[in-house]
């Protein structure tokens, strides 16, 4: 007992340096550190062994600078098995992935308070990606839930037919907690895949966010007598394919309008959007630049260092050579809007003439 | 009561037909990923469209992929397939009603014999459902590309009569440009999507790659152009086959006239000469016209080519709008 409690000591004191050498050094300011110290939810109760319990979290944002630390010491009774998961610390998410999520919630059956579904994806050496899911019938009551499995596996084999790649890699839960339930739909995830992720999208919006957290479970407890489950957080990343990032960037746009709805604009008027969001963004760099130089804000060389690559990459060529590139590749888009339009006047012209 | 969808439908005047049909985002995430990962190469991707009719607006709230034609193609029933995944579907309060399907294109290749075979038989079950194409390459440059086409009521007679014939056509007046109406996409979110879509502003990172403005572009234009002369090359053959059978035509007609001639001509002495006159001999027989050529494909072609010159025409005008740009920024500052 003692033991652990040095333990937990030690690790607190690391845990406190970690935190001042990130203060100091500007570059991981972007780094959000999870560590792992577990977030523990206790599932079993263990009367007789355990005298207290806590909820230790600890997040340290270098970025904005403050420590948000959860945690009170308290000491443990018996000691804890952890078995870590196999997987890094990732679980990288296509937007897909989310919006069927979102879209089977809204579709649920009256009186479910929550929706639960299979994950479909690719596991990595580091990191699991998450390409695919559907939705899982099944009733969820005070005592007992009920999960239609073999609808779960049906749907697996059609799924399997399309894209042989993706494996089950675990299972997703809308809704902010995680409850006994989950342990048990967890276990039967277990038995299809090994680690399963257990991911939670808040659809009820708790906090004024839809927060979306991963999990992965390890066992906990005495061995040999009561054993319990622990789900520690996993860092959640989103990925896209290009292509998917172009269709979410057209999808974003829908926020704007009133109506919620967005129609296809046509390619000059893409042109000329995104045009609008480049000098945008230069506007922001503009204004930071005169906030620099008027002195209100502090130089940074770092990004002292991009403007100057900014400002490089427009190449200087001279201005006949420029101007020779500009009109011979404005001749050859012309020449080919002409022959589009001939070839166009042409197969009208054929049609009329067999009508006749 | 939450059950159903959150989303209201608005009716919103639109120019082309008063039937658009309004995908949820969901519906547009799923088809890019599934060429994605599947489509690689220049093989067509295809899935299937669910979703339902509301006022006058075709609703398109869920799909599914179909899985490629494999070489174990003779132990896999597509049918089957379907069905099982909408009896699955179901299950999970998603409208199993088949409003039409979707496919990928490659450089905008898809006015096909096959395409509007497909098209016809679903329309013909459901009258509004459409065909949604979706053309990645274009999207890659930057700006979703995805259409939505139905045929023309006129087509669509055509088709139940399976009459290709020119004369059929000519009595049917149709031209290229009537064989296919594009019908305005619309997509739509619920609020649920909009929160969605706030969460993953927050988190993703910038895109970095701002494909929409790079001015290296010639690639495509060739691909374009190259597909464009083999598409009129063809034309070109099947024009000169309608031709030869004009002249052919004709030519009988000619001498089926001739041949008229001379037999009267003939008659005419015999009867001065007080001899029975020659029998009159089937002459339709004899002249058999030749076979007309069948119009659908040229009318295909025809449509086809108008597709990529329509194409071609879009990415020229946006080129040109680089271009511009570009040269302002080599100006010296103003």
């Amino acid at each position: 007992m003692l033991l652990s409690v040095c333990l937990m000591g030690l690790f607190d004191f690391y845990l406190f340096i970690f935190h001042i050498v990130s203060q100091r050094n500007k570059d991981i300011a972007n780094v959000q550190i999870y560590m792992y110290t577990p977030r523990l939810y206790l599932q079993t109760m263990v009367q007789e062994q355990i005298l207290s319990w806590y909820y230790g979290v600890w997040t340290l944002r270098g970025s904005s600078g403050n420590i948000q630390i959860f945690s009170i010491h308290s000491f443990y009774s018996t000691f804890l098995l952890l078995k870590m998961a196999v997987h890094g610390p990732f679980v990288k998410i296509h937007p897909v992935v989310l919006a069927s999520i979102a879209d089977s919630y809204e579709r649920r059956n009256e009186g479910a308070s929550r929706v639960i579904g299979t994950l479909l994806g690719t596991i990595d050496k580091h990191s699991v990606e998450v390409t695919n899911c559907f939705s899982v019938p099944h009733n969820e009551s005070e005592d007992e839930v009920a999960v239609d499995m073999e609808f779960a596996k049906n749907m697996y084999e059609l799924h399997k037919k399309v894209s042989p790649s993706e494996v089950i890699i675990g299972w997703y839960a809308t809704g902010y907690d995680i409850t006994e339930h989950s342990v048990l739909i967890h276990e039967y995830y277990s038995r299809e895949a090994q680690n399963p992720i257990h991911l939670t999208v808040d659809t009820a919006l708790q906090s004024n966010r839809m927060n979306i957290r991963a999990y992965a479970s390890a066992q906990m407890g005495v061995p040999g007598k009561t054993v319990g489950v622990m789900f520690t957080p996993l860092t959640v990343k989103y990925v896209y394919y290009d292509t998917e990032r172009i269709g979410v960037d057209l999808l974003q746009r829908t926020r704007a309008s009133p109506t919620r709805t967005n129609g296809l604009t046509s390619d000059l008027a893409q042109v000329a959007s995104a045009a609008g969001r480049i000098q945008e963004m230069l506007n922001t760099v503009l204004s930071y630049i005169e906030d620099v130089l008027s002195g209100k804000v502090m130089a940074d060389n770092s990004v002292g260092r991009f403007l100057m690559d900014l400002v490089n990459k427009v190449p200087k060529i001279s201005v006949e050579d420029f101007e020779s590139m500009l009109n011979s590749n404005i001749n050859d888009l012309l020449m080919v809007t002409y022959l589009a339009n001939l070839t166009q006047a042409q197969i009208a012209l054929n049609e009329k003439l067999v009508v006749l | 009561v939450l059950a159903g969808r959150l989303s209201t439908p608005t009716p919103t005047p639109h120019p082309l037909s008063s039937r658009a049909p309004g995908p949820k985002s969901s519906v547009v995430l799923k088809i890019i990923k599934h060429y994605q990962e599947e489509g690689q190469g220049s093989e067509v991707v295809q899935g299937v469209l669910l979703g339902l009719v509301v006022d006058d607006r075709l609703e398109i709230t869920n799909c599914f992929p179909f899985p490629q034609h494999t070489e174990d193609d003779a132990d896999f029933d597509e049918v089957q397939y379907q069905m099982e995944m909408m009896r699955s579907l179901r299950h999970v309060n998603i409208d199993h009603l088949h409003v039409g399907w979707y496919q990928s294109t490659y450089y905008g290749s898809f006015v096909s014999r096959a395409l509007l075979d497909s098209q016809f038989s679903y329309q013909h079950a459901i009258e509004e459902s459409v065909v949604l194409i979706y053309d990645p390459l274009k999207t890659a440059q930057g700006s979703l590309c995805l259409k939505a086409y139905r045929l023309t009521p006129k087509l669509m007679e055509i088709c139940k009569e399976k009459d290709f014939s020119p004369e059929g056509l000519k009595k049917a007046n149709i031209g290229y440009e009537h064989m296919f109406e594009e019908v305005p996409i619309v997509i739509k979110n619920s609020h649920l999507m909009n929160v969605l879509m706030w969460e993953l502003e927050e988190k993703s990172t910038m895109a970095d790659k701002h494909e929409l403005l790079s001015l290296s572009s010639s690639n495509h234009l060739e691909k374009s152009l190259q597909l464009l002369m083999d598409r009129v090359d063809e034309m070109s053959q099947e024009i000169v086959k309608y031709n030869s059978y004009c002249r052919n035509l004709s030519k009988q007609q000619q001498q089926k006239h001739q041949y008229l001639q001379r037999r009267q001509q003939e008659n005419a002495q015999r009867q001065s000469r007080g001899e029975p006159p020659l029998p009159e001999e089937d002459i339709s027989k004899m002249f058999k016209p030749p076979p007309p050529p069948p119009r659908m494909d040229t009318l295909l072609i025809a449509g086809q080519i108008n597709n990529y010159c329509q194409n071609v025409k879009e990415f020229t005008s946006q080129n040109l709008g680089k271009l511009f740009m570009a040269q302002a920024l080599q100006h010296p500052s103003s």
